[in-house]
This record gives structure tokens, sequence and C-alpha cells, in this order.
């Protein structure tokens, strides 16, 4: 879980300059950091905004797109809107589901790679039915391609990871000093 | 920047001049749908094989040396056969265009002028068409608040001005006072977009009525409905008619500030705004004295943040002022104290786009398109299961047999049309005796429906009817904001009722209660979203009432998509009588005398499946 | 001429009535609502309160204003029925357990649903289960019964500028929560209890100490001393078979014999007490030349609502003790050598004196002061569980030795009161005509803000007096952005004062008139007017509080916050803190220069 830097925080609330107005502005840019929102951040919100913490909570937790748990690296999105709803877009959720041991209220796994939710239409039903990994958008999408693109999303966070690790070894190996700057 | 009207018509002259120097224009279609398949790549490899060609290619309208411009537009429209790719002068409209087609396209259209005819539409007979306005899709459509889109660079100010944006804006703040340019959207007839219909006129009028002072312009761009795009199209691929419109609307209203509100959902969407907004107030056309006038206007975007209702009026503005999209009672009415109190005007992004043509071509010309009570067009995305998918502007008053089989080109893989799903989870489903209905604002309400923002979902006989209804109510119940009872409390019941019917617990009571309850929902809920979350299911029983009766008396769907209605039988004609599925049935569902066909009891079984794993067989199958 | 509305065929003229549900009910007609409440925003929720106009549209009364000509029926078959389909949804949802409920026929939900005649229900009830949040000292909230109205949530955010509590999540899944759902006890909860007082249904309730008081009643081995709130002696009315503000102590006297209190007390008498005690604090203050005004002390709701958002103005705020601490401080000083172990429950119109009563500051050994606080809601509940037939019994007089009080420890209970007290400490004029002026220099009334200025000994002193802590807030943020400059601020948390106190039978405005009217006038019947003046003080400060003024009458909140004007309280106060309780020596040594340490103060010159 990432620490949380209160003075980016504080550089973000006061970038709106700490106006009451721009609270969803500013959980949504906090988001952008941390993926999701940190409670940490929320009296430190109300404090600058001059709005009760459970009046900032109230706000958060009425929209959809906040989360006040940690996320996963890659954002899963099916699309349940009505033209891949009726182009089944349910089984790709349930496979996906599957694959990674996920339920509805579970929405992230463990290893916290993978966060899959669904939302109600992303605007591209011309290809329904859809999902997007990340902000991406991948068309006609089948239960079966979805399984091949976690597949594939997990070799390369693997290989990323291998790559990272033995880069990280061969730093140590040369050079055991620089083992802080690694970490 | 911009000081004067000389010095905009000087501009604009210069881009056109410099446009009509360009030989040839690619313009590949990056439009939300096409990115996602894979338009960018497309757009790099045109870059490559210009270059490779040695052709020099113009990427920045107005910057780069006149040559072969390469142009990323906005949706283009026939989203199901992405990516699409268009080359002017001739109009060829590629389709399906790959990486690996774009050297083929500048080899043969590019440097010879020649069709690529593998790439072109074909329809179902086989006839290949060449250019956009040959494809049926196109033709019978009327594309006018879409005029730009897709034809033009979506992300070039200079491009829409030399299509002629911000004329009519030109000609509002030089040519016409507040009362003129209120007027002429008055007589023009145009209504609201964003699914009531109410008349835009009358909304100015009532804003620019109010005591002068703060007063805003809001752009509700949070197109919630699940399947319409139709304004995200337009904030991706046309965004400068839209500031136009409500630059147009503060100068007629006397408001200076206007808000944007984007759907979290659309950040291609939010993207382009942004950049549209910074282009115009970089050429003084947005900010302080818009070229040189007194008049002042500013805009500003907020992106939604994941929540339906914020379509409502007063939620949406709610939400601008960093609260809970929660609609709130009115009087008093938005007009009169919207947004942060103040008089606000508050249209949908195709009514704000809709207003440069009306002020650029005057009312009457604006009324030749259209029903004498719902003038212009509308643009509405079709999708579900049609041949055509997508986005699609029409004159008001189109019959939906027209825009099912001649503009959508009917039914996919050919089967049988069932339903089309119009305005969404607020909307109703219609039927085939209602293909000669014109899609307008009133024949609809009368029919029961609403053009909603604009979806058109089709649904084919393989669709449940039952299990639609029960998807949009899930999707109202699940975006009920909760403040009243009757939407939150009702949709939940009227919920959990359906969720019985399509699990095979029905009972005959069911359909009356849901009448009575959409009943109460209808006519009490707080908000318009909570007014209409029960049509859906209104509509349904009253076209599909068979269907419903289907799952709750015999506990079976016809359209076999209800999974829960699934039933295990034995096969008869493959049963050895072995008797070991009644071995291993739990329920003690399976009964039979040894070397007969064993039976299942549906009344008693769970199914759990054991039996069909155990049957050695196979005699034990699954099925509606 | 007035325009006129017509309301189911009745014509209603339109006065000033802010939408057509006040009209409704002016002309007599009972249209039910969950979530309006006159003083707050309208919300619009709850849908009952539709009424159909000539076209047939449905309106809501409490939002729709009236409308000169306006034809509007509220009792058509349409809206019976959806009342009806309302209620029942309403009641799906709702923890029906209503004989055991705290709040059972006191519920509005109860009472519609009995006048809307369910008596079936459709639909599976999804909300069995209590789901309760015990952590408040001062009320208790169970989610299965909330039908979220929102009238909490309002009130406590415009009312009382706090909001501890919200909406959270959305649509069925919607509740009200504090932020992140923790208990009400950690969250900036006041314990003022509005809204448990706006609250429909039982969701929110009082905390009830009936049992735990019986218990203490009916122990051999324990004595058992009572006090009773001046607010309280008005507030008992229709419930008992009295008028709305009539003051019935003798009677509430008598019947707490009955059921068994050993001793009976009027806490008017403390309030005397704080009057001398904060009087002389507002000398020392006036005399410091100090930018901030002293602020009062004797809500516990405004002293929690000041430690959590002004900190920094607690060493503005009075060391008084609030009345009921001071009285039991004496009590259970003067008990000291009692042979039975005593127990002192105080009656009071408020629920945040609860939460004073566990406060660390008033426990002793982990024994609090005050045994028991109950509300006057809970003593009309004990008057009825004993079989009293309260409006036939004979009044009594309070027990000896504290048996005497003056009108200026009774308009306490009331917004000004206390100011309006001081003000007559500070003359040394008790004349009826001075004690009439200062009735009218504009402390009292039911505004929020009042504020005014009077001369005192040749210098301007400004008050302002507040009720309602959105209304403290906003007062006091003028005086800290320097734009108003007090030198005294009185304020209590329920707008209105304490007869307006969330312990107290819910009230509307004029219910709350009618109980300040009632202490108003048992001021004017009183023989004596001016704290100073009752003959009991001089002996209270001869005797028990000799030498143990400060330990006995005055508190540090929170620790040894320092109060730079008050020089020689410094090392008092902080020793006070290391020994407080112990054996009532603490600071003993310095007490004697202490400002308290005298007999009752001298007289003032000049004043006013």
């Amino acid at each position: 879980m990432p620490q949380v830097d209160l003075s980016l925080v504080d550089g973000i609330i006061d970038g709106h300059l700490g106006h009451p107005s721009a609270v969803i502005t500013i959980l949504q840019e906090i988001q952008e950091q941390y993926r999701y929102l940190p409670r940490e951040v929320f009296p430190r919100i109300s404090a600058k905004v001059g709005l009760s913490e459970a009046k900032v909570y109230s706000v958060a937790t009425f929209y959809e797109n906040f989360s006040l748990e940690p996320k996963g690296r890659v954002i899963i999105k099916v699309c349940d809107g009505t033209a891949c709803h009726v182009r089944r877009s349910l089984p790709i959720l349930s496979r996906l589901q599957k694959e990674l041991n996920l339920t509805d209220g579970k929405v992230t796994t463990e290893d916290l790679l993978f966060t899959v939710e669904t939302v109600a239409c992303l605007g591209a039903c011309g290809l329904a039915p859809v999902l997007t990994v990340s902000g991406q958008a991948h068309p006609a999408m089948t239960p079966d391609k979805a399984a091949d693109l976690i597949k594939a999303i997990r070799e390369t966070e693997l290989k990323t990871a291998a790559a990272l690790a033995s880069e990280h070894s061969a730093l140590r190996s040369n050079d055991p000093s620089t083992n802080a700057v690694g970490n | 920047m911009l000081k004067s009207r000389a010095q905009l018509i000087d501009l604009r002259e210069k881009c056109r001049s410099q446009a009509a120097d360009q030989v040839r224009r690619i313009l590949v279609c990056s439009g939300t749908g096409c990115v996602a398949s894979g338009a960018s790549e497309v757009y790099e490899a045109f870059k490559t094989a210009l270059a490779e060609a040695g052709i020099a290619c113009s990427v920045k309208f107005m910057e780069d040396e006149p040559g072969v411009g390469l142009k990323k537009s906005g949706c283009q429209g026939l989203c199901e056969k992405a990516v699409l790719v268009k080359v002017e002068p001739e109009g060829f409209q590629y389709i399906r265009v790959t990486p690996q087609d774009c050297e083929e396209i500048v080899r043969e259209t590019i440097q010879r002028g020649r069709h690529v005819a593998r790439l072109a539409f074909t329809d179902s007979s086989g006839n290949i068409h060449k250019t956009a306005a040959d494809i049926p899709f196109f033709k019978k459509q009327k594309r006018l608040v879409l005029s730009r889109c897709g034809n033009i660079a979506s992300d070039s100010i200079y491009e829409s001005l030399a299509a002629g944006g911000y004329q009519a804006l030109e000609k509002a703040l030089f040519e016409m006072t507040s009362q003129e340019i209120i007027d002429q959207v008055s007589r023009s007839g145009l209504r609201g977009r964003g699914g009531g219909g109410f008349p835009t006129g009358v909304k100015w009028k009532q804003v620019g009525a109010q005591k002068p002072g703060k007063k805003y312009v809001v752009c509700n761009g949070d197109e919630g409905d699940p399947g319409a795009f139709m304004d995200c199209s337009v904030m991706e691929g046309d965004p400068h008619r839209m500031l136009e419109g409500m630059i147009i609307a503060g100068l007629a209203c006397g408001a200076d500030e206007g808000y944007i509100y984007v759907r979290a959902e659309y950040p291609l969407a939010v993207a382009r705004l942004k950049m549209a907004i910074n282009q115009a107030a970089n050429l003084g056309l947005l900010g302080q004295n818009i070229l040189g006038s007194d008049f002042s206007f500013q805009i500003k975007i907020n992106r939604g943040a994941g929540a339906f209702v914020c379509g409502e009026g007063s939620a949406l503005t709610g939400s601008i002022e960093g609260k809970r999209g929660m609609p709130r009672v009115k009087p008093p009415r938005t007009v009169e104290k919207g947004l942060f109190n103040r008089p606000t005007v508050l249209n949908n992004v195709e009514t704000f786009a809709n207003v440069p043509l009306i002020i650029e071509h005057g009312w009457e010309v604006y009324r030749q398109v259209g029903t004498e009570s719902s003038p212009g067009t509308k643009s509405f995305s079709i999708t579900g299961n049609i041949e055509n998918t997508g986005l699609i502007e029409v004159p008001m008053g189109m019959t939906l047999r027209e825009i099912i089989f001649d503009v959508g080109g009917g039914m996919k893989g050919g089967k049988k049309f069932k339903a089309v799903q119009i305005g969404g989870p607020s909307g109703a489903c219609l039927t085939e005796e209602h293909f000669d209905l014109k899609l307008d604002f009133d024949s609809l309400a009368q029919a029961g429906a609403m053009i909603g923002s604009g979806g058109l979902v089709v649904a084919d006989q393989d669709t449940c009817m039952v299990e639609l209804a029960r998807f949009f109510m899930g999707f109202t119940q699940r975006e009920s904001c909760g403040k009243c009872v009757p939407c939150r409390e009702g949709t939940k019941r009227m919920l959990m009722t359906l969720e019985r019917i399509v699990a095979g617990d029905g009972r005959p009571s069911d359909l009356d209660n849901l009448v009575d309850l959409a009943d109460t929902i209808k006519a009490t809920a707080l908000c318009g979203l909570g007014k209409t979350a029960p049509s859906p299911v209104l509509s349904t029983i009253k076209n599909f009432r068979a269907e419903y009766l289907k799952h709750i008396v015999e506990r079976k769907c016809p359209s076999k998509t209800c999974e829960r209605l699934k039933v295990i039988f034995v096969d008869p004609s493959l049963c050895a009588g072995c008797a070991k599925c009644s071995k291993i049935c739990p329920a003690s569902a399976i009964t039979g005398k040894a070397k007969e066909p064993f039976k299942i009891d549906p009344a008693l079984c769970v199914k759990c499946g054991a039996c069909l794993s155990g049957c050695k067989y196979g005699a034990v199958k699954e099925g509606w | 001429m007035l325009p006129m509305m017509t309301i189911d065929g009745i014509p209603v003229e339109i006065n000033g009535e802010r939408n057509m549900l006040e009209l409704i009910r002016k002309a007599g007609i009972e249209l039910p609502t969950f979530c309006y409440v006159s003083d707050l925003s309208i919300h619009g929720a709850c849908r009952m309160c539709l009424v159909e106009n000539e076209r047939g549209g449905l309106e809501a009364a409490c939002s729709e204003p009236p409308r000169p000509g306006a034809k509007i029926l509220t009792n058509t078959r349409r809206l019976r029925k959806y009342r009806k389909n309302i209620l029942e949804l309403i009641l799906a949802n709702h923890n029906r357990d209503c004989t055991v409920c705290a709040n059972n026929n006191k519920c509005r939900l109860q009472d519609l649903a009995i006048r809307f005649n369910i008596d079936k229900i459709r639909y599976k009830n999804t909300s069995l289960m209590p789901i309760i949040d015990d952590s408040s000292a001062c009320v208790t909230v169970d989610r299965s019964k909330c039908i979220l109205c929102g009238d909490c949530v309002r009130v406590c955010e415009e009312v009382q500028g706090i909001g501890a509590i919200d909406f959270a999540e959305r649509g069925s899944r919607m509740v009200i929560s504090t932020a992140f759902g923790v208990p009400l006890a950690k969250s900036p909860c006041v314990g003022c209890g509005q809204c448990s007082a706006v609250c429909p249904t039982g969701a929110i309730v009082v905390k009830n100490s009936i049992e735990a008081a019986w218990s203490d009643i009916d122990d051999p081995n324990v004595e058992t001393s009572v006090q009773i709130a001046p607010a309280v002696r008005v507030a008992l009315g229709t419930q008992l078979g009295l008028n709305n503000g009539t003051s019935s102590m003798g009677l509430i006297v008598a019947a707490l014999r009955r059921m068994g209190f050993d001793k009976v007390y009027d806490t008017s008498l403390a309030a005397d007490l704080t009057v001398i005690e904060e009087s002389q604090e507002f000398l020392e203050h006036v005399g410091s030349d100090s930018k901030l005004p002293l602020f009062t002390s004797c809500c516990p709701a405004w002293i929690k609502f000041c430690e959590n958002n002004y900190p920094e103005l607690m060493n503005k705020v009075s060391t008084c003790k609030s009345p009921m601490q001071m009285f039991a401080s004496v009590i259970k000083a003067s008990s000291a050598n009692s042979k039975k172990r005593h127990v002192h429950i105080a009656i009071m119109p408020c629920t945040a004196k609860k939460l004073e009563a566990k406060r660390g500051e008033f426990t002793v050994d982990s024994v609090p002061m005050v045994d028991h606080v109950l509300t006057s809601q809970e003593l009309i509940q004990m008057i009825k569980e004993s079989g009293i037939i309260f409006d036939q019994l004979e009044p009594e007089a309070v027990d000896s030795p504290y048996g005497v009080v003056t009108g200026a420890g009774v308009i306490f209970g009331v917004t000004g009161g206390v100011t309006e007290a001081v003000l007559r400490a500070l003359s040394d004029d008790h004349s009826g005509m001075v004690i009439k002026q200062l009735a009218q220099v504009g402390e009292r009334g039911m505004e929020g803000i009042k504020e005014f200025e009077i001369k005192y000994k040749n210098r301007p002193v400004r008050v302002g007096v507040v009720s309602g802590l959105a209304n403290a807030r906003k007062l006091i943020n003028s005086v800290l952005s320097g734009e108003k400059v007090f030198d005294l601020i009185e304020v209590m948390a329920c707008p209105g004062g304490c007869v307006a106190g969330a312990g107290q039978p819910v009230a509307d405005l004029n219910v709350k008139i009618a109980r300040s009217k009632g202490l108003y006038t048992e001021d004017k019947l009183s023989a004596i007017k001016t704290s100073g003046d009752n003959p009991l003080i001089d002996g209270l400060y001869q005797g028990v509080l000799k030498g143990r003024v400060h330990e006995l009458l005055h508190v540090s909140y929170g620790g040894a916050h320092q109060r730079l004007h008050h020089s020689s309280d410094q090392s008092l106060e902080l020793s006070h803190e290391n020994d407080h309780g112990a054996n009532g020596q603490g600071g003993n040594g310095q007490s004697e220069n202490d400002h308290a340490e005298r007999n009752p103060p001298t007289p003032i010159h000049d004043a006013i």
C-alpha cells in the first residue's frame, strides 16, 4: 500500500483553493495518485475545505468511481451497457471472475494486480461487448478472449517483475551500496 | 489572439485556402470504437507508408506544409466496421482497415486516385459502395449536427474554422441582439435533446428574463444511458460546435460562465474538450472580450464520478457544486435557481450543437427538416443485434422501420426482430406494431416511450424480454440515488420480483403487483429518472405479457436466456435404466424402474448437476 | 384582501405561508409527512405530502409555494393508494419490533401506518435484525429502523453546524452514517440529541437510564437525591395532562418523593451559584482587555463543540461547572460522611448531560458526581410506570437545606436566561424597575442570534446570545475574523435553549415559546430575582464551599489549559488537575488568593 503523502494532498486541495465545490475534483485527483482514496486523506480534506468528514465520506461513497479500498494495478472494466448486455457481456464477467477468483463483492485480486468491475456503457456500443484494460478498450470480446487477455497481462507482468528483479540483483552484485536505491 | 471580427474572417479565409491546398486528406476515424479497434496503429501505419512513399504529409493543419493531410477525425458513424478511413476528395470510405492495408491505400488511392475495392463496404447482395454517400447506412441520414464530425480533424480549431466553425457566433455577436438570438432559437422550435424535449427557446427566455447578475450555462455531457454514445461522439469529434452553442447561449441569456459536465467514462471526450477550450481561448473566442466585443465567457469542465442520476439537471448542478448527485425538489426551477443558486441554462450536448445551425441559417431553414412539433434532426446510437451498429443522425419523424432496415441494414444474421428499446432505462420497448411510428417527441410520448438521449438497442428473437426488463430494473435500482422512497424502495422491490420471475419463482400475483408498484413510482418519484424507471417493465408487460406468463406459470424461458429456468431431463432414447442417477441425486428427484428410462421430477430437482456428470450414457441433458 | 387557495373545497387565505403544506395544515388537514421539519431545508423525499392539482397532476406540498387561485385536493383515491404503497415500501424495509421499540406510540411511521390502515405488507421484510450503535452516551442508533428521511442529517448540519452524520452510499444501500461508519462516540457528535428529537421513528432514541435509577431507588443501602433542572418543570405538559408551558415543579417534587427519592432539589439553586461565579469571572475578563469574549459554560454540548472545533477558544470559556455539576459537587461533598452510599440523580431537559456526567472531569475514582441523568421524557415514563396520576397530586416543596431558589436561576432554562441572570447580578440596583429594564435589552426571544450592547460603568459591554450551534459557529467566526467584538457570548446548543432540549417531549416553536413563557412567569412570581440575593448563598460559601470553591464549582476541561488573564489561577489550575477530587485539598494553599475564595461578591457599583 502506498504511503500517503499529505503534503501532496495539500497541494491538490490548494490547487483548488480549498473550495468546497471542488471536493469531487479533489477526490478524483487524489484517487489518480493512489488508485483509491486512503482514509487518511479524509480528515485533511475535511479540515481544509471546511466540510465535515462525514460529508466528504458521503460524497465519496455516492459516486461509483471512488474506491475506499486499494485497487489493482490493472483495472478491467467490463461494459454491461444495454448493447453489450444483449450481446452477452455477463458471461465475460463471470469468466474473468472465475479465472481471477473474484466475486461481485471482491473485485481486486490478493496480489493487487487485477481489479475487475462492471461499467454502465463505455460508449463503444458499436463494438459490443467491450471491456477496457486500464482505460484501453478491447472490442468484440468473448469469455475465451478475455481469459487469454488476463493470461497475457499476467505474463507481461511476470516478465517485467523478473526483469526488474534481475536488474536489481545485477545492480546489487555490482555495487552493494546501491541496494537502498533499488528499493 | 483575434481582436475583431475582421481578424476572424481573415483567419478563416487563410484556413480555407490552406485546406484547398491539400491535395488529399486521409481521415482516420478516432472515435472510441475505432480507437478500441486499433485506429491509432492505423494512423501510425499511414504516417510510415506516406513517408516511405516520399509523400509530404501534413499532420498539423496550418503548421505543416500543405501536402497530403493525415487526420484523426471524430466518429464516422459505422462503428461496426471499425477501423474506418475516409479519403478525400474522392470520399472513398474504407472499412475494417488494418495497419497492413495502409501501404496499399497510399499506393493506390493517394498516389493514383484508384479505389481499393476490397476495403469498401459491400452489402449483402455483393454490391460495392465506394463512398460514404453510397452506403445505405448513410444515404438516408441527414447529418447536420454531425456534418463535421468524422470529416475534419477533431483536434484542430483551424479545420473547424475552415468548415464554418464559429460563423454562427460571429453572426450572433456582431449582428444580433440577445433578444434576437432567443427569438431565433424559440422560433426554430428546437427542443431539448436530452430526453424530455422541453423547448430550448422557452428555457433561454426564462433565464434571460431573470435579473441581471451571475448566470450560468451548463452543458449536460453526462450521457448515462447504457447504449447511447451520440453526445460522446459530438464531444470527441466536433467539440467546437458544442462550445459555440454554449457561448451563444451565454450571449443570449447574459451568462459569463459555462460548465461542461462530462461522464467519467468518456476520458477522450474530456481531453478533446480541454484541448478545444484552450484553442478557442488562445484565439480569443473564449475569455475576456470575445473578438474585441464587450462579451466575455469562460468554460470549465467537470468530470463526473460515476453516477447515472447526475444526468438529471439538479443532480448534475449539485455534483458540480461538489455534492452528492441527489436531485432536489422543484420549485425553484433551474432557470431561477440552478447552479450555485443562480439562474442557469442547462441543455445537453446535442442541443447546444444544434444552436449554431439555427443562428447561421435562420429558423426557417432549420425547420425545413423534421416535423412540425419536433423540428431538426436527432442523432441515435443504434446498437444491439442489428447489422450496422453505429452513430446516425436522421430527420425527426423518421419511422422505426426506416431506421432499422434502411439505415441499420436489418437484423444481424437474418434473425427475427423482436423489439427495440428506445430511451435506455427510462425508455420503453417498441415492437413490430410500432414499425411505422414516427420517431419524434410527441409520437413517442403517445406510444408510452421517449427519445431519452437517443439510444436504440435492437433485440432479436433470442432476447428474453423479461430478462431485459430485469436488466434495466437492475440498472435503475443500482443507479437510484436513494433519496425518495418510491424510487429507492420501489425499484428494489420491482427488481426483487423480476429476479424471482427469471429464477423460476414467479407468483401469479407478481404482474399485478409490478404494475401497481410501477404506477406508484411513476406518479410519485421525486425526479424524472425515478418517474421513468418503471417504463421498461411496464412496456414489456404490455407488449410481452405472454412471455412473462411463460416464466411465471410454466417456468419456461422461450428465448432460452434465463439460466435458472434450465431444466435437467433424461433423454429416454439414451437412458439405459442403470439407476445410477437416481442413487446420486441428493434431492431424490429421479425415479424409475431398472432397465427402463428414468425420469426427473422438475419440482424436486435442485439443478445441482450431479446426474449430468454421473451418467455414463450421456442420457441426462440440460435445456430449456 | 388576502389571496386565496382552495383546499379540498375549503377556501383558505394565503398569509405568508412558505409552502402549501403549511397552508394545508392551517386549513386543519393533517397532511402526512416524514421529511418535513419546518426549521430545516426542504428535502422532499418521502413523497407522502403529494397533493393533486386541478389538472390531475401531483405536487409535493412541502416544496410548492402557495398559488393564489389554485385548487388542490389532498385526499383522493389515487393519493390514498400512493400513500399506502409508500408506507408499505417503508415498512417492508423496517424492523417492525414495534411493541418493544423505545419509540412505541411516539412513532410517526407507526402513527401513519395506523391512519392509513396498513394491514398487510406484500414484500419480504429486508430489515429484520437490529443494527445498533450504542457507543454514544446520549442516543442509541438503530439503523434497521431508519427510513432515510434525512431529518437527523439536516438538523445536525443546518441547525447544529456539525455534520457528524450524513448519507453514505446510495440507492437501496444508502444509510445514515458517520465518516467511515465509526461509532457515534468517536465522531464529532456533541450529544445534543436534536437528531433524536426530529427522528420520526425509533432509529435514533435517547439513551435510557430508568432501570439504573430504579435499582438505586430500590436499594435500601443507597440514599438518593435528585435535582430538577429549570426547563424540566415547564415541559411535562400534555403528556401528563397539563397545558404546555405550565410549571409543574411542585407536582414533580411530589411525584419524585412518591417514587422513593430521598431528597429532592432544584437545580436553580446551583444556577445561582453559577451566576455568582460567572459574573465575577466576567468582571475580571472585562478588566483584562481581552479581544475575545468570555463564553458561558452551562451547556455541555457547546463545551464539546468548542473542544472539537475551537480548541483555541477553550481558555475563553468560563471555568464554571454547569449548574448540574455544581449542584452534584455540593451534594456529594455534603453527603461525604453519610452512612449510606449516596447516589445523585439529575433530571434534565438534555441528552448531552448524560455525556457530561460521564466526563473524566466530573468523575472521582470512576464514580461520576452525577450517577444518573434522566431526561424529562424518562421522568414522564417513570411517573406513568409508577401509576401516579400526575395532575391529581398535591404540589410539594423541595428539600432543605437547598430549598430557596431565585427567578434568575429558573430562567437559565431558556436562551438568554444565563445572560439576563448575570446582568441582574452585575447590577447593584435590584429594584423591580431595573429587573424589568434588564429583561428588555435584547437577550429574550427565540431568535437564534441576538446581539446587543449595554453600558456598564460607562463602558459599553457587548453581548451575544446564541442558540443552535450553527449560529454559534457563525458568530464565533465573525469574532475570529475580527468582524465583530463581544465581551460575553452565551451559547446554548439547542435552538431556543434548554426548553427545547432533546430530552424534552418533542416540541414545535409554539410549544417552545409556551415553555419559555412558563419559566418567565415563574421568575415573575419568585420573591427573589437576583442570584446574589438568595439567602442560602451565604451559608453555602461559609459552609461546604469554604476553601473548596474552585474544586467544587470550577473545572478545567481536557486538562491544564492556561488562562492568561486569570493570573492568580494558573498554578491553581495545574495543581487542581493533579489533585482532582483526592480529598478536596487540591491547590488550597493558593486558593486563599483565588477570586472565588470569598463571601458572595461585593455589590457592583453603577450597574448598567
